[in-house]
């Protein structure tokens, strides 16, 4: 800064100043008015040039701020799960005689940051930028950041400005689920930009509620409301938005408490008391989050026998887990939450009952001098692990108390990724009985199918465990061509009900994503879902 | 002189090619680096196109070749997790590394330097032993959790300092002012206490021994002032102490890393972690070689400055 400073004049260099005190002097007193600032627990400030990095979190900051997708979630309730909402995309339909085309009627009159027109073109331009490896703007990196999310995509042709045409490589009811996670990026400034998507990073232009100012590697990244937001009810309330990076838990509880931010995503659960009794709020909702074991049913594997899976599940002490957590988990009963339209009706009930475990292990021919051995892959630390060593350490105490006896073996959280993917037949693996990631069920596909369908057993999938059972198969194939919701819905929660009753998991906990905030933090709604909307937040004075 | 410069100089190069291998086939050995990039439900499909697209298809050999190639014309590639280039992230980093080390580096040279002296002038006395169990407690005390402790208590409950970070505008906005230097004070004193440490036990070692050389007992009995005695001593123990120091920088510029961690310094230990956890191979090849290079210059300004401190250095 200061070598810049010094090539110019005196007079300029005085004009400069005053420009610049007066900007200060706006800045404080905006940041009177509203300035947030948020201790996310990424590394980096998350990728801004449209596809996110660092997950579901990277889609809440900045991804969701600075961009919309064709459909939205819709984060405006806390009470129930988050539906799909018309986003930059007015409305869709399938082709009921072809049904693996999709019509989509784009929203008119809308603009991205730098002014220009939202239309088809910018749809088939930021396709390309995906599946196209032969255009310009194709980026690898954006590729393997989103391209897994959208398995069914096969092309996507400009019908009139306002109108496209998705074709998916089967019928698949699940697309409009998938076109969320791409993020729609201006095409001009990407020319503008020089062409180069690292450069565009740094001058992003979506269409979405709030605009970059500021963005500094590592440190922060600064955002302004977009006063021209196409839908008004989310032009941003607060003046200005400030999001840095804190990966270490107790240097973002520090932060909060010596004031340097408001409001600080995943508190870790041993602040939580201290956080609340020095007077800040914590703010928590269900959401689609699974805690769960993921079984490896090779032939061998002890899991193989449903009355070893039902007793696990009756073995371990959700309440007690829960309290581990300082409050901040919900105790499965299934896959997806209670209440949740995918629920169904399961007639195994997930609870603790001891006696019932140790009576379905007996019949298995287990016994506590007899026990059930099994070796679980877990992780010291992760994106939505929650506490998994002393998670693990409680159910490991539970289910020996039933006549399982688990040993565990520790892995780096990457590579504990790296094994999930090789799946349970990789001699990676090394013989394990499972692994212990928590999963998303933001959406059908990656709530039941990745896991369940026999076609998507390792390496062509992440059915880690090579679960396969023809009956599955034909519920998430109806599941999956059923192209009305409410029937989508039913079919879901058939696959769910099978899945519970046949005990293919061992669930624990949902995560309620705690964030602490100062008490100034106003108007947020924690939706149901694992993105959030900070457009109706504001700070009160 | 020149020639023992430039000899120095050359040995950088058989050390900076060793770094990179090494790097390079620690990194490899730690799982394939495109399950780093990839999603980890990512299709097969999806992860072969993209090991193309990265050039992680290659045998190591040519990738490391390849990546060798465009380093020694000064390109080190750019980082697989953010596209960035990796020397212009270097660069923005190093300074940040470079100004909390140095200071850490004074306040651990001034302190380690005045209890080590004291200690070893008193030898055996209650001043000594004091200094002696806080040179072991320094270089005992890990230093994340001291930084953590010093949050706690300057940041959270006396709100008198920062807790992370380096400044409200992050460090491109860095001024010399008392808000930003508020930033630069708990990880410098965190970042000081190993080399504290060392300092004292190394300077009370070094006076304690250099005080019972018979040169002191002559200077005394010729009847020097105290004063002039002492300059002799130091004079005698800065080389020691001065080449103590430079290893202890190199040391406090890799090795900041959680430091940089705990308090969100923007420096290349916070660059390191992350690339370490990312797998970002360009940046991490990039990062350690540079602070081995940094290690490799420093010894050598040692070298040299003991030279030319020790007249007796110069003529062996």
């Amino acid at each position: 800064m200061p070598l810049k400073t010094r090539r110019f004049g005196s007079g300029l260099k005085a004009a400069l100043l005053g420009s610049l005190m007066t900007t200060v002097m706006l800045s404080q007193d905006a940041g009177a008015q509203g300035n947030l600032r948020i201790g996310m627990t990424a590394n980096d400030v998350p990728l801004t040039w449209g596809q996110p990095d660092n997950g579901f979190e990277g889609y809440r900051t900045p991804g969701l701020m600075l961009y919309d997708a064709l459909i939205n979630f819709d984060l405006t309730a806390a009470d129930k799960p988050s539906g799909l909402i018309p986003g930059l995309a007015e409305s869709w339909e399938v082709n009921k005689a072809e049904p693996t085309k999709w019509t989509f009627k784009l929203r008119k009159g809308v603009k991205f940051h730098d002014g220009s027109e939202f239309n088809a073109d910018a749809v088939v331009f930021n396709m390309d930028r995906l599946f196209a490896d032969k255009s310009p703007q194709y980026s690898a990196r954006m590729v393997s950041l989103t391209n897994f999310r959208l398995p069914a995509y096969k092309s996507v042709t400009k019908i009139d400005d306002y109108t496209v045409e998705f074709e998916t490589k089967a019928p698949d009811a699940f697309w409009p689920f998938q076109i969320c996670y791409v993020l729609l990026a201006s095409p001009k400034q990407w020319e503008a930009t020089g062409k180069d998507w690292t450069k565009f990073a740094e001058t992003p232009s979506g269409t979405g509620p709030w605009k970059l100012t500021a963005l500094k590697a590592r440190e922060l990244a600064e955002f302004v409301p977009n006063k021209d937001y196409w839908e008004k009810a989310r032009v941003p309330k607060l003046d200005k938005i400030t999001i840095i990076p804190m990966p270490d838990p107790s240097a973002r509880t520090a932060a909060l408490l010596s004031g340097q931010v408001d409001w600080i995503e995943a508190p870790s659960p041993d602040a939580m008391k201290k956080i609340k009794s020095s007077g800040f709020e914590i703010v928590s909702n269900i959401y689609p989050h699974i805690w769960s074991w993921h079984l490896n049913r090779v032939e061998g594997s002890p899991w193989n026998d449903i009355r070893v899976r039902k007793a696990a599940n009756l073995a371990i002490d959700r309440k007690g887990i829960v309290e581990l957590l300082g409050g901040y988990g919900v105790e499965a009963t299934g896959h997806v939450v209670k209440g949740d339209p995918w629920y169904g009706a399961p007639s195994f009930e997930l609870k603790t009952d001891v006696e019932a475990a140790k009576k379905l292990l007996a019949e298995a021919g287990f016994s506590a001098a007899k026990p059930a051995k099994i070796k679980m892959l877990i992780s010291a630390s992760g994106s939505g692990q929650m506490l998994p060593l002393q998670m693990n350490e409680y159910i490991q105490q539970n289910l020996k108390a039933v006549g399982i006896e688990v040993d565990y073996e520790v892995v780096e959280w990457q590579a504990l990724l790296d094994l999930w993917r090789a799946g349970g037949k990789s001699p990676q693996v090394k013989g394990a009985h499972g692994v212990n990631i928590s999963y998303t069920t933001q959406d059908p596909y990656s709530s039941f199918h990745r896991f369940l369908r026999t076609d998507l057993s390792a390496p062509a999938g992440v059915n880690f465990g090579f679960y396969s059972d023809p009956e599955m198969d034909k519920l998430l194939a109806v599941a999956q061509t059923a192209f009305d919701a409410k029937e989508r819905e039913a079919a879901l929660a058939k696959v769910h009900t099978k899945m519970v009753d046949d005990a293919l998991f061992v669930w624990v906990v949902h995560d309620v994503a705690p964030r602490a905030m100062t008490k100034k933090v106003k108007g947020f709604v924690q939706s149901r879902n694992w993105f959030q909307s900070l457009t109706p937040v504001y700070l009160e004075n | 002189m020149l020639s023992y410069v430039l000899r120095r100089l050359l040995y950088t190069v058989p050390i900076a090619l060793g770094v990179t291998v090494f790097v390079f086939a620690l990194i490899h050995l730690s799982g394939d680096p495109i399950n780093a990039v990839v999603a980890p439900d990512a299709t097969a499909e999806t992860v072969e196109k993209l090991r193309k697209d990265y050039g992680f298809d290659k045998p190591l050999p040519v990738q490391y070749l390849l990546w060798l190639g465009k380093a020694v014309q000064g390109d080190f590639g750019r980082s697989i997790v953010n596209s960035r280039p990796v020397l212009a992230t270097l660069l923005q980093a190093v300074p940040n590394t470079l100004m909390l080390a140095t200071f850490a580096m004074l306040i651990g040279f001034a302190l380690g330097s005045l209890l080590g002296g004291l200690a070893g002038y008193y030898q055996g006395g209650i001043v000594d032993k004091l200094a002696t169990g806080f040179g072991i407690a320094g270089v005992s005390v890990p230093h994340y959790w001291l930084g953590m402790v010093l949050v706690i208590i300057f940041a959270v409950e006396l709100q008198l300092l920062p807790a992370t970070g380096m400044g409200p505008g992050g460090s491109s906005s860095w001024v010399w002012d008392w808000v930003h230097i508020k930033h630069l004070i708990l990880p410098a004193i965190t970042l000081s206490v190993i080399p504290c440490g060392i300092i004292t036990r190394t300077v009370r070692a070094t006076v304690a021994e250099i005080l019972s050389q018979e040169f002191v007992q002559a200077l005394r009995a010729k009847g020097l002032l105290h004063s002039q005695v002492m300059r002799h001593v130091i004079r005698n123990a800065a080389p020691t102490v001065l080449a103590v120091m430079g290893l202890q920088l190199g040391y406090l510029l890799g090795g900041s890393i959680l430091v940089e961690t705990v308090f969100n310094w923007p420096g290349t230990g916070y660059l390191l972690n992350d690339a370490i956890f990312r797998r970002d191979i360009p940046m991490l090849q990039g990062t350690i070689l540079l602070l081995a290079m940094f290690f490799v210059v420093l010894n050598l300004i040692v070298d040299i400055l003991q030279t030319w401190i020790d007249p007796r250095m110069r003529r062996s």
